[in-house]
């Protein structure tokens, strides 16, 4: 037996989003007007980060098979909180980031006690915890504005070495902190567990609520950290609702290119980061195409759509009817 | 190993579903060293009593000993955590995860916190090559796996938890012949090494090879224990049918001359769970489907009613060929096909709703004029078969789930008797439902089939082939292995042919599935 | 068991309050306490001239329930209601730009640009099989770009018709405005359907059991379809009325529906997971969210409060009714 085999196999979600990821973007840097430069490759990754951060917080509820619609307004809610508290001597923007951080955390925590505890549909759940959340960023900041401890700022948003992003080093040293320990540790196989099949893990003695638990709550801390980054690179904070709504629809699309399963137990964050670079670049790809702005909205809406309608093509091998209702 | 003190020990387990008694004051005494095989029909309790024991269901009373000390298990996990480890009939391996992980799934080893890979892989090497398994790679998904591949993953992961007292519910079902005689050798090391092993098997031959000590279940309760081999196979199926145990079947008529089939099936064969399959019904007959569990009978009858994709061969009514894509074509009136499905609760009723719309919800379309619903003859109809069936309820607008099993099923048939159908599958119609209502539902079946329906019925229980079919056809691996008709339905000729056995010449079965 | 108890009190009150469902019965209980809680804030809260102000703000949100309603009885959930709504706004104002023939054809023609969402929607969740909520948010997306593309990204310029303004503002029953004479039109619609034609039997059989609704021969695949379309098709008309009302479209319009028009349905007693529910829970509903959104302006509570407490109640209210079962 091949042993690279089943590994091709394990990651084919994740090579074919790497694949797409590429291709566009080799499409996209070829056109642009500036070329392959260190600036172009920067601009990206700082743009395509933030969709990255996000995806990941939803790659982990989609593999509990639930749904998160308030990682957009996490992003958002928390956006405004650093917006008021990373600021100021390194000690006092320590604590702020340790702040956000924390309410990220709090905020997944409550969904995942509101979906497993109070057995509510995550669907439901999520878009009235997402209210909330929003409401909160709209406490903090009814009209846009606040600003950000600058040198951190410039620090995660400029490049190492003059070449290399420093967003993307930090999105490498998340995965490595926290999806990388999530996916090998017992609780994060719970979760894929309880996702691809919560009657089998129930019997199999695995710790479901624990495992999803953990999910939505490490969903929760890694949608603060693109909110994080969202006022690093903005050096303000706003309560936007479209904008909010805009991450949680993209987040899903991501998720979806990157070979994440919805119906839970199958993907990887990794793919999801893959699926959500690729998402950005092929939204900007309009822009070094010099097609009208106005259409990117609508030419991301069809990628989504046909992104959602691939999976189900599985349908037509289903033979047995039943199957359609379970 | 005579002599021991018992391993463990359960007395007076019992517990109801819903009405029906599932085990009434059962008791097993489980010894070190020793296979202890478990007999019993379909529904005798068996099932049932091995969850209990695993963690799966609590008892409704009754209580349990682990080397003489009380336990009682709160789930799964804690039944493994005192070293109980059944593998279950219904496979609880997850689909998405690869044979490795599925094998440590319920203790990975770990190294800082995070799953050893390297650990893991070799457990699960370890394991499978115990379980003689050794042609799995441990990388592979279970998804990926067929069947009787993912049957052995099962008992290497039951193996890998190191079990004190392991359960094996039909494990050996989905195996090939070859995959059969290694387990066996698994289980007489396991058994030298001081395990209790619990053996349940509807494979005579299997229990003859493998067990020291036997318990026959029925009707709920531990009826005989017995040493292994001190009893013949007659005085064994005796045992698990019981004497006591008899229905008042309705006078079964003359055979009638075959008239024209009404339904015909022509080498109907469908993924690899039909294989070939050809029989008629004409009107005025009942004709049974035999065999163990799942050899094919429920795809069958799913296959008449139009849910099956990909079928090959062919489906005549009324000897004209038809194409059934539906159940709505199933059941409309150029065919007229009913079927009363498998598990009423998720299949054939919706228990939140009225009697009233359910009765009447598989006779909408006759019922309304423009889609708009008739109340005046859906109120006549309903009170027809309200009557019909003597269905007992508090009332026709309460939720069909407060109904009692035996009146919930006699709303699914009369909810199909609205439309008169000419053609009626019945799928296991009398599971669970109690001996009152059983009897009037034979009494019906026979009535429709005077009255001109034809009649295909699945049933797991023996009795009632024998009681109420004019011809039985027993079906072994998705194909018609035997027909038996009139005198020739007997209890022997039903467990002989159901185990692919023919007559007293016990010839191995279990060596022809593929 | 309870049940039996439950039932003995029951069998001897009047056989509406004995078929009531007691969601329905608490929604209508906190309409009269959110009543009576405003009515301390401003004299002004009872009179009928207010009520009927209220009213009327709550037929656009009715007609735009009433769709998910029928989606949510079927254990689907429409995330298309934002961009059905300015579509259908958008879609009827662009029309009137095109001579009398446009003005004449305009609301249909919102309405069909709803239905075609819809068609989409439907296509994805009963052909396709794709997840409701995953379907729908995609053709929002959708929906959102055509618009963006068509308005160059302004706000748009057509205005609404007189007989759109007529239908949101005029009166054709002297004191009682026209939108909550199409509501309540709507709703006698939506009830009838739902209580005596074998469509409504089969959206409520194939939300509790769609397994057991397809075995009893009920092509549930067009059921769900055509529910969908139903819902895009009242997105959008709940859309033409409030251009009517506000004289024209905007881009966002929608967005403030989603959340209420969901929130109304399931506080009225409908099950999110389908099957179960009454109109008349989703009435109370409407109105109480209605009632609750005045209030909260009353009591002049910005935005961010009125984002928190909608939030905030419907998950106390799902914990108190919409709980999936215990699993052991």
């Amino acid at each position: 037996m091949k042993e690279w085999r089943y590994w091709l196999a394990e990651q084919r979600g994740t090579l074919l989003a790497f694949g797409i990821f590429i291709v566009m973007f080799a499409i996209y840097s070829a056109n642009h007007p500036a070329g392959f430069t260190a600036n172009v490759v920067q601009t990206a990754a700082n743009k395509g980060v933030l969709l990255a951060f996000v995806a990941m917080a939803q790659t982990l509820v989609v593999i509990t098979a639930g749904i998160d619609l308030s990682v957009g307004m996490i992003f958002t809610l928390t956006n405004c909180m650093a917006s008021w508290l990373v600021i100021g001597t390194g000690l006092e923007t320590a604590f702020g980031v340790v702040a956000v951080l924390g309410t990220g955390v709090i905020c997944g925590a409550v969904n995942g006690a509101i979906v497993i505890y109070g057995r509510l549909q995550p669907i439901v759940a999520t878009i009235a915890t997402g209210a909330v959340y929003f409401g909160l960023a709209l406490l903090l900041r009814p009209v846009p504005g606040g600003s950000v401890n600058e040198d951190l700022a410039d620090f995660l948003t400029g490049r190492f070495f003059g070449f290399v992003p420093a967003s993307l080093m930090a999105l490498f040293v998340v995965v490595l902190i926290v999806w990388v320990p999530f996916s090998r540790s017992e609780l994060g196989r719970a979760a894929y567990a309880a996702g691809s099949s919560e009657t089998a893990a129930y019997m199999s003695g695995v710790p479901i609520r624990r495992g999803k638990f953990l999910a939505y709550t490490l969903a929760g801390l890694l949608a603060a950290i693109g909110g994080l980054f969202l006022t690093f690179f903005t050096y303000t904070g706003e309560a936007a609702y479209a904008s909010g709504n805009a991450y949680t629809l993209f987040s899903i699309a991501a998720v979806v290119l990157g070979g994440v399963s919805l119906f839970g137990g199958k993907g990887s964050a990794i793919g999801a980061i893959f699926g959500a670079l690729a998402f950005r670049t092929i939204g900007d790809l309009l822009f070094v195409f010099d097609f009208d702005p106005l259409w990117q909205p609508l030419f991301q809406g069809v990628i989504l759509l046909i992104a959602v309608s691939l999976g189900a093509f599985a349908l037509f091998r289903v033979r047995n009817r039943l199957e359609w209702f379970l | 190993m005579d002599g021991a003190a018992p391993l463990f020990r359960m007395e007076g387990i019992s517990k109801r579903y819903g009405g029906v008694r599932a085990l009434e004051k059962a008791d097993l005494t489980v010894t070190a060293g020793s296979i202890h095989a478990i007999l019993g029909e379909n529904g005798a309790g068996k099932s049932t009593l091995i969850k209990v024991m695993a963690g799966v269901v609590a008892p409704d009373e009754g209580n349990m000993t682990l080397e003489g000390r009380d336990v009682t298990f709160a789930s799964p996990a804690a039944a493994n955590h005192a070293g109980i480890v059944c593998i279950f009939q219904e496979l609880s391996l997850i689909p998405e995860l690869s044979v490795a992980d599925n094998i440590v799934i319920s203790d990975p080893p770990k190294r800082f916190g995070m799953i050893d890979r390297k650990a893991q892989r070799r457990i699960a090497e370890e394991a499978l090559a115990r379980a003689g398994a050794s042609d799995i790679h441990p990388l592979a998904l279970v998804k990926d796996l067929p069947l009787s591949r993912r049957q052995m993953v099962e008992i290497a992961k039951a193996l890998a938890r190191k079990p004190r007292i392991l359960i094996l519910d039909e494990a050996t079902s989905a195996l090939t012949a070859a995959d059969v005689a290694k387990i066996f050798g698994v289980l007489k090391r396991l058994r030298e090494q001081g395990l209790a092993l619990l053996y349940i098997s509807h494979r005579m031959n299997e229990i003859a090879e493998l067990a020291d000590q036997c318990t026959v279940f029925r009707n709920g309760r531990n009826v005989a224990s017995y040493a292994a081999g001190s009893k013949t196979d007659n005085e064994v199926v005796e045992l698990m049918i019981g004497r006591e145990y008899s229905h008042i079947f309705p006078p079964k008529p003359a055979r009638p001359q075959a008239g024209t089939p009404v339904l015909e099936a022509r080498d109907l064969s469908w993924s690899d769970r039909l294989d070939k399959i050809s029989l008629s019904v004409a009107a005025g007959e009942v004709v049974g489907l035999g065999g163990l569990d799942g050899q094919g009978q429920r795809e069958l009858l799913l296959a008449f009613f139009g849910v099956l994709r990909g079928l090959s061969g062919q489906i005549l009514v009324d000897g004209k060929p038809v194409s059934i894509a539906s159940p709505s074509t199933a059941s409309d009136d150029r065919v007229g096909m009913a079927l009363i499905p498998e598990d009423r609760k998720t299949e054939g009723l919706m228990l939140p709703m009225t009697v009233r719309e359910n009765l009447s919800f598989a006779a909408l379309d006759r019922l309304s004029k423009a889609g708009v619903i008739d109340r005046g003859a859906e109120q006549r109809l309903i009170d027809d078969m309200v009557g019909l069936l003597a269905i007992k309820t508090a009332g026709l607008d309460i939720p069909v789930g407060a109904l009692s099993g035996g009146n919930q099923q006699k709303v699914v048939i009369a909810k199909w008797l609205m439309r008169q159908p000419r053609i009626i599958l019945l799928n296991d119609p009398t599971r669970g439902i109690d001996v009152g209502t059983k009897q009037e539902l034979y009494q019906l079946m026979r009535k429709l089939a005077d009255a001109g329906a034809a009649i295909l019925f699945y049933s797991t229980d023996y009795d009632e082939l024998i009681g109420c079919c004019d011809r039985v056809l027993v079906l072994y691996d998705g194909a018609v292995k035997r027909e038996l008709i009139g005198a020739e339905i007997t209890e022997r000729a039903l467990i002989a042919s159901a185990l692919n056995i023919h007559g007293d010449d016990a010839r191995a079965g279990q060596g022809e599935s593929a | 068991m309870s049940e039996t108890t439950l039932g003995g009190i029951a069998g001897r009150m009047p056989k509406f309050i004995r078929r009531a469902d007691p969601a329905v019965v608490t929604a209508f209980a906190c309409i009269v306490v959110l009543l009576l809680v405003g009515s301390l804030y401003s004299r002004s809260f009872l009179s009928p001239e207010y009520l009927l102000q209220q009213l009327k703000v709550a037929s656009f949100l009715g007609v735009i329930a009433t769709g998910m309603m029928l989606v949510i009885l079927l254990g689907q959930i429409d995330l298309s209601v934002p961009w059905s709504v300015a579509t259908g706004a958008m879609m009827a104002c662009a029309a009137a730009a095109y001579g009398p023939v446009g003005v004449a054809l305009a609301i249909p023609f919102g309405i069909l640009c709803g239905v075609a969402i819809g068609i989409v929607n439907g296509i994805g969740v009963a052909y396709l099989r794709i997840p409701s909520m995953i379907i729908t948010l995609a053709t929002n997306a959708v929906a959102q770009g055509l618009m963006v593309v068509y308005t160059g990204g302004f706000s748009p310029q057509d205005a609404a018709t007189a007989a759109m303004r007529y239908l949101a503002t005029g009166f054709t029953i002297p004191g009682v405005p026209n939108a909550v004479i199409i509501w309540a039109l709507i709703g006698a619609a939506m009830v009838f359907v739902l209580t005596r034609t074998s469509f409504g039997r089969a959206v409520y059989g194939i939300g509790n059991r769609e397994r057991a609704a397809y075995l009893s021969g009920i092509d549930t695949r067009r059921v769900v379809m055509i529910a969908f379309a139903v819902s895009g098709g009242l997105s959008a008309f709940g859309g033409v009325l409030l251009a009517g009302y506000a004289s024209k479209a905007a881009q966002s319009m929608g967005d403030a529906y989603l959340l209420p028009s969901i929130a109304a349905v399931v506080l009225g007693g409908t099950s999110i997971l389908g099957g179960r529910g009454s109109y008349l829970g989703t009435v109370a509903g409407v109105i109480l969210i209605t009632l609750l959104q005045s209030i909260l302006s009353v009591m002049q509570m910005p935005e961010a409060g009125r984002q928190i407490i909608y939030g905030v109640v419907i998950v106390v209210m799902l914990l108190l009714y919409g709980r999936a079962p215990a699993s052991r």
